[in-house]
């Protein structure tokens, strides 16, 4: 069964085409991370599939239903989706439980208890359950981010989107973040990921797409689309991720 | 210290720039003394102070000067500042609304009132009735004193509040939309939140401005019950044919003025600081 499908996706801001004709599906349950140069339209692919964007034309579905119906209720059909952003946009003058339960109350009408236990059993999920009373600005980026993953999945998405998740955090704390995507791939998220973590992206993925100047380049499992790539702007491109000193 | 030329220059011969400086600043201080000394001399204290700070005068106007008057000032501040939040915030919800009619509506409103005088707006309530001789104001002068100064406040603040939002940062709203908050949602539960912190220093300062502006209630012709401070002041002063309460009454609006402006400055300051 298929939990994303995307079809024909366009997408154009004024006269410049950045999504010229996008398919891809990913499965319940899979992995498929989004690999590709700066610009080529990764992050507006994953806006398009939650609407942030409106596609020029083309058609998403996820669950079996359209969210490009002109007709759908977007906010309903928004829950479905969770998202992870690059800067990982936590509400600052709010708590960590807080920016957990908010949603869940407002959108999902959960009474505040049910939230509250929820929120604790993300956190736990994340590894963050002692930080629930501070706010974000008192945590590191690492834990802001992994504070973002549990506010997402308190919704009960059937998919998660996550845009970068660990380009913004130094160094050191991009392993606590993957640790945290690694299980819930385990645990059969299905993750549509853009990332620049190669390494993640063979371990973890089920499929690799290579994504250029807004179309799909080359898709398959990562030990072919990373190990041997068979497109010629594939291999540039990795060539100058894996080895960054390299010059060509 | 003035149209001295580059002090970084070397100088040949003559004063050294940091000795000019000095000699400079000592005939600065010299003037300055004996501009207060000559104006001490010449002035006429007794007569200064028997018009402006007589204390048998101001004496008469107490307690009304504080239970009445102040009392008075009180009230239409915080009614038009009450009304002024509520249309300037729904003003600027209007002014960056998608729809396009709201931002119209917004936007003619806030340059009307931001255009004109705010005597201008009170003259014009004043004379509504007698345009509409039918028209009653619900609770009088303080429903027309409250309108007034809800008008006028309403459009400042609308531009404050709109300036509060844009400042939040855009993946906020983005991040409230994909959890599946409608658009109106986010707003009023993640966004006005974090522009109402931004803009508490500028609406403090709306405060200042509208408690002065609260004067203009005396040109609606109000009764001796109805009376604010800039009135009471100067019917005191016909009453008595001295100044003294007229700077009583300046002394009053200082003493509301300078600490609401001071704690402005603060909550401007601590802006700065720890927010993220
Ligand atoms: N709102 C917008 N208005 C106009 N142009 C945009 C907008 N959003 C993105 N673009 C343009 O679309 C192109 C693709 O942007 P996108 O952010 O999708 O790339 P990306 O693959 O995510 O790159 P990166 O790796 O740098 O994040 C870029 O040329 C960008 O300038
Ligand atoms: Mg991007």
């Amino acid at each position: 069964m298929s939990s994303v499908e995307i079809r024909n996706l366009r997408k154009s801001f004024g006269t410049l085409e950045v999504l010229r004709g996008i398919d891809l599906t990913v499965d319940a349950g899979q992995v498929v991370c989004v690999i590709g140069p700066s610009g080529s339209g990764k992050s507006t692919l994953l806006r398009c599939v939650n609407l942030l964007e409106q596609p020029t034309s083309g058609q998403v579905f996820v669950d079996g239903v359209e969210l490009t119906d002109p007709d759908v209720d977007i906010d309903a059909a928004r829950r479905r989706l969770g998202m992870v952003f690059q800067q990982f946009n936590l509400f600052p003058h709010l708590t960590v439980l807080r920016n957990v339960t908010i949603a869940q109350q407002r959108v999902l009408g959960r009474g505040r208890a049910e939230a509250e236990r929820i929120a604790r059993e993300d956190l736990e999920r994340v590894g963050l359950a002692d930080k629930a009373g501070a706010y974000p600005g008192q945590l590191s980026g690492g834990q802001q981010q992994r504070v973002a993953i549990a506010r997402a999945l308190a919704m009960n998405p059937s998919l998660m989107l996550f845009d970068e998740p660990t380009s913004a955090l130094d160094p050191e704390l991009v392993g606590d973040v993957l640790t945290v995507m690694r299980k819930l791939a385990e645990d059969g998220m299905t993750m549509l990921v853009v990332t620049h973590e190669m390494a993640f992206a063979r371990e973890v993925a089920d499929r690799v797409v290579f994504m250029d100047q807004g179309v799909i380049v080359e898709e398959g499992p990562p030990g072919q689309v990373i190990g041997s790539p068979r497109q010629e702007r594939t291999q540039t491109f990795l060539r100058r991720v894996l080895n960054p000193t390299h010059v060509d | 210290m003035n149209g001295e030329p580059s002090t970084a220059l070397p100088r040949t011969g003559g004063l050294s720039p940091r000795r000019r400086r000095q000699i400079s600043r000592l005939v600065q201080y010299v003037l300055l003394v004996a501009i207060v000394v000559v104006v001490a001399l010449l002035a006429d204290w007794a007569a200064i102070q028997r018009s402006f700070l007589n204390l048998d005068v101001a004496r008469e106007g107490l307690p009304e000067l504080f239970t009445v008057a102040l009392r008075n000032t009180v009230i239409y501040t915080a009614c038009g500042y009450a009304v002024g939040f509520v249309l300037g915030l729904g003003l600027a919800l209007m002014r960056l609304s998608p729809v396009g009619p709201y931002r119209w509506i917004a936007t003619v409103y806030i340059e009307v009132f931001r255009g004109l005088p705010a005597l201008v707006i009170f003259l014009m309530i004043g004379s509504l009735p007698l345009a509409f001789p039918d028209l009653v104001f619900p609770f009088g002068v303080y429903g027309m004193a409250t309108a007034g100064l809800g008008l006028v406040s309403a459009a400042y603040m609308a531009e404050s509040f709109r300036a509060g939002v844009q400042a939040v940062p855009k993946g906020q709203m983005e991040a409230a939309r994909s959890l599946g908050m409608p658009h109106m949602r986010a707003m009023t539960s993640i966004i006005l939140p974090q522009a109402i912190r931004i803009v508490i220093p500028p609406l403090t300062n709306e405060l200042v401005l509208l408690l002065k502006d609260s004067s203009l209630v005396l040109f609606f012709g109000v009764t001796s019950g109805q009376v604010e401070l800039a009135k009471f002041g100067n019917d005191q002063a016909s009453t008595f044919a001295n100044p003294t309460p007229i700077v009583a009454t300046g002394l009053v609006y200082l003493l509301l003025t300078i600490p609401l402006g001071y704690l402005a400055r603060r909550l401007e300051a601590r802006k700065g600081g720890h927010r993220p």
